[in-house]
């Protein structure tokens, strides 16, 4: 206990310096907790995702359409107890440089959909109401907060993929069942889409984007897959079967570089924390030479010496590691703000916390190993020799 | 009287280990700071440069990209029938009627599946592109199922050499060959015949048109005529290079947001960082500045030369990080874009508005770091400062 007093009476003898230190640690750790949260934001939509869900999709890439007919089908196949599926529908809303104009939109099968994802939490009233209407749809809670959309509003877009003018009615709004559900998409129905290009473009046919399938068991999903992707192997529009966290991987790891420049980053952070600590520990223990063979003349050992320096480190480390976490939360705030709808689900996890914080605590440790190794074998004679 | 620029100078020496850790915080903040400009800047200048000078990209109207924007054989014929278009050497105006999709290819070495582009083309598609060359194999021959790729894909992608078959459209198409486009995004690109991928695909219309005009001023005129055409109003004409620069910028604007609020962080970090080395600094000459104002220099020196000392650290910690930055030149970036949906290769560039920014950025993180040490150092009582221990 004796250790810690003098560990935190040391550490503040130079107020000021401490003071510094412990910001500069702090602006370290915050920009650390950023990143880290950047990175699992990216990963949202595999750490949302279903274990029991599958998506089946054109094997050649996502943007080709698998034929509608192929429901029956694929939910025959044995372990597939519900079938449904969606297409991307794109669409310009407002200015299509506003970041904020940008949320996902889906046409999806208005009957099936919801019972797929049962994460998505709609009022039944609301739900009963959206399958009664073909011009219907349901938005996330979080786009609908953003645009001010209510129930009952229409909100019209230019079509690209689809092109010409659309417009649907909000008839719900849904939730999600726990912080990690994407609350940004528009769903609507597959059924208006399909009717919609038939009169707008005779001759187009709309196809599903891709299957979702439920599978139970889990455990039967690599027999699932195998069974369908054979199925179509041959045909015009061969199919690729997987996990939904594998889908959702996919995506991510289009991007790996950025994400893996981020991970650089961060342990670029780590020796930016490390080289402040050290040298505020460096120019403690400098001028502490002569005090510290004044305690060896009294008895006191070379760990002792050790303990007091490394104990000051990491006073000194966790003050800054912790206030590090308290400035995250608002600086991931206003990033999730600069960017919005970039990422759907943006927040800090508690493996951040923790992980900022081990990392300013191994920084003060590594931090505080060479002066103090230096200190312990400093001999009596010439500590007390130093001047400065 | 000016306190000698040697003085600075041997005051940061005598305290090398210091000095040393600060310089190189500073080198880190700097590097990262100069990276991520480097990053957004290569991104902007690979897009642009795809895009040629005198070029018009004809879309559907609200289509952002080329991948959701379709242009059925009648529009692209009124197109190719204006009086503005370029006539080539073979007496065919010079337009190129395209058709653009993306398919998985998987990362060598990995098992990352992502996105490619895959561009047909028409024969005046190479003449509005002279920049594009085969270096190893041979063109495509039109009329078959034969492709050529990118330098960027051939490098990157498992089965993207030459010899190997790419299956896509219900057919197997052989790479016959590899091709330059001098750092462009049509490197990150598959390339074969329009005709034959139309057919394949099963998709009756194109995705885009561009077009050679004779004089960029043109397009304008051309623009407002082809909108009172009641066969071509839902079109949208735009320059090739504006095109691709809208092409760049969701990404580019998420490097540049994160790599804004990053540094700035960062030099809020670096900037403690000096001002720590140089509080220290102050507080271990107390007697020596007590000296220095006795023998007559006067505060604005006292001040002048902590400051300096400041500036140096961040100028050698500044000079590091650029030489540190300017090795990622030979680095090269290969992700998602996502305003087309696929991958794109690009470099870092340092360019010397780059050079500059970050050097003002260490200048200015040493000069903020060192004004309140220096101003400690230069309100020192003489009297106080001399007698201290």
């Amino acid at each position: 206990m004796r250790v810690w007093r003098i560990a935190l009476r040391n550490a503040f003898r130079h107020r000021l310096r401490t003071i510094l230190t412990i910001c500069g640690i702090a602006t370290a750790v915050m920009a650390f907790g950023l990143i880290r949260t950047i990175v699992t934001a990216w990963n949202a939509g595999v750490t949302a995702s279903a274990t029991n869900r599958m998506i089946t999709r054109h094997r050649v890439s996502i943007i080709f359409p698998v034929p509608l007919v192929d429901r029956d089908q694929i939910g025959r196949v044995p372990g597939v107890t519900a079938l449904s599926w969606a297409n991307w529908f794109g669409g310009v809303y407002g200015d299509p440089n506003d970041f904020k104009n940008f949320w996902p939109r889906f046409a999806v099968d208005a009957d099936t959909y919801f019972d797929l994802y049962p994460e998505l939490i709609v009022p039944k009233d609301q739900l009963a109401a959206f399958k009664q209407e073909r011009s219907a749809c349901i938005l996330g809670r979080k786009v609908a907060a953003q645009h001010g959309f209510k129930i009952g509003d229409v909100i019209s877009m230019q079509g690209d993929i689809y092109p010409g003018a659309w417009q649907w009615v909000v008839r719900g709004i849904y939730t999600g069942r726990d912080p990690s559900v994407d609350e940004t998409q528009m769903l609507f129905h597959w059924d208006y889409l399909y009717e919609q290009v038939k009169a707008r473009e005779p001759g187009r046919a709309t196809d599903a984007g891709w299957f979702v399938s439920r599978v139970d068991p889990p455990s039967a999903m690599a027999r699932v897959s195998a069974t369908i992707d054979t199925m179509y192997t041959n045909s015009r529009a061969p199919t690729k079967t997987e996990s939904e966290r594998e889908f959702q991987q996919s995506f991510v790891s289009m991007s790996s570089a950025i994400i893996t420049s981020l991970k650089v980053i961060s342990l670029v952070i780590i020796g930016i924390i490390l080289l402040v600590l050290a040298n505020t520990i460096l120019m403690a223990v400098r001028e502490r030479r002569r005090e510290y063979a004044v305690l060896k003349t009294l008895g006191f050992e070379g760990r002792h010496i050790a303990g007091f320096i490394l104990s000051e480190s990491l006073v000194v480390g966790l003050a800054g590691g912790l206030l590090g976490v308290l400035l995250t939360f608002p600086i991931v705030r206003g990033f999730g703000l600069a960017l919005p709808t970039f990422f759907p689900v943006i927040r800090v996890e508690p493996v951040t916390i923790a992980l900022a914080i081990g990392v300013a605590a191994a920084a003060a440790l590594a931090a505080a190993a060479l002066p103090a190794s230096r200190a312990v074998r400093t001999s009596i004679v010439e500590g007390l020799r130093t001047v400065g | 009287m000016k306190i000698p620029f040697a003085y600075v100078w041997r005051s940061l020496w005598a305290r090398r280990v210091t000095t040393l850790l600060t310089i190189t915080g500073v080198t880190l903040v700097v590097f990262v700071f100069a990276g991520v400009l480097m990053l957004a800047r290569g991104l902007q200048a690979t897009l642009v440069d795809t895009g040629g000078p005198d070029n018009v990209i004809v879309l559907r109207r609200s289509a952002n990209s080329e991948l959701v924007s379709q242009i059925d054989r009648q529009t692209a014929s009124i197109l190719e029938s204006q009086p503005e278009v370029v006539t080539g050497a073979d007496g065919h105006p010079v337009i190129a009627k395209e058709l653009m999709v993306v398919i998985n290819l998987t990362r060598k070495g990995t098992h990352d599946v992502t996105n490619v582009s895959v561009r047909g083309v028409s024969p005046q598609s190479l003449a509005l592109r002279p920049g594009v060359r085969v270096t190893e194999g041979r063109q495509f021959t039109f009329g078959t199922h034969e492709v050529i790729v990118g330098r960027n894909v051939a490098d990157r992608f498992a089965g993207a050499s030459i010899g190997s078959q790419l299956t896509f459209g219900g057919d197997r198409w052989t790479v016959v060959g590899v091709f330059d486009a001098g750092h462009t995004g049509f490197d990150s690109e598959i390339w074969g015949d329009v005709d034959q991928q139309m057919q394949a695909f099963g998709r009756p219309v194109y995705s885009s048109v561009t077009l050679k005009l004779q004089n960029p001023t043109q397009l304008a005129p051309l623009q407002t005529r082809l909108q009172a055409d009641p066969r071509a109003q839902y079109i949208d004409l735009k320059p090739e290079q504006q095109y691709y620069r809208e092409q760049s910028q969701g990404l580019a604007t998420f490097i540049r947001i994160l790599g804004l609020v990053v540094t700035i962080i960062f030099s809020v970090g670096a900037m403690i960082g000096a001002m720590i080395t140089m509080y220290a600094a102050v507080a271990n000459r107390v007697v020596e500045v007590g000296t220095m104002r006795a023998l007559g220099f006067r505060r604005r020196n006292v001040l002048g030369a902590f400051l300096l000392e400041a500036i140096v650290l961040a100028i050698v910690g500044g000079l590091a990080g650029i030489a540190l930055a300017s090795l990622l030149s030979f680095a090269h970036v290969s992700t998602m874009n996502f305003n087309s949906f696929s991958e794109i290769g690009f470099g870092f560039r340092l360019s010397p508005d780059v050079i500059v920014a970050a050097l003002l950025f260490a200048v200015v993180m040493g000069v903020v770091g060192g004004f309140l040490p220096a101003v400690r150092a230069a309100r020192l009582n003489i009297v106080d400062a001399l007698r201290s221990p």
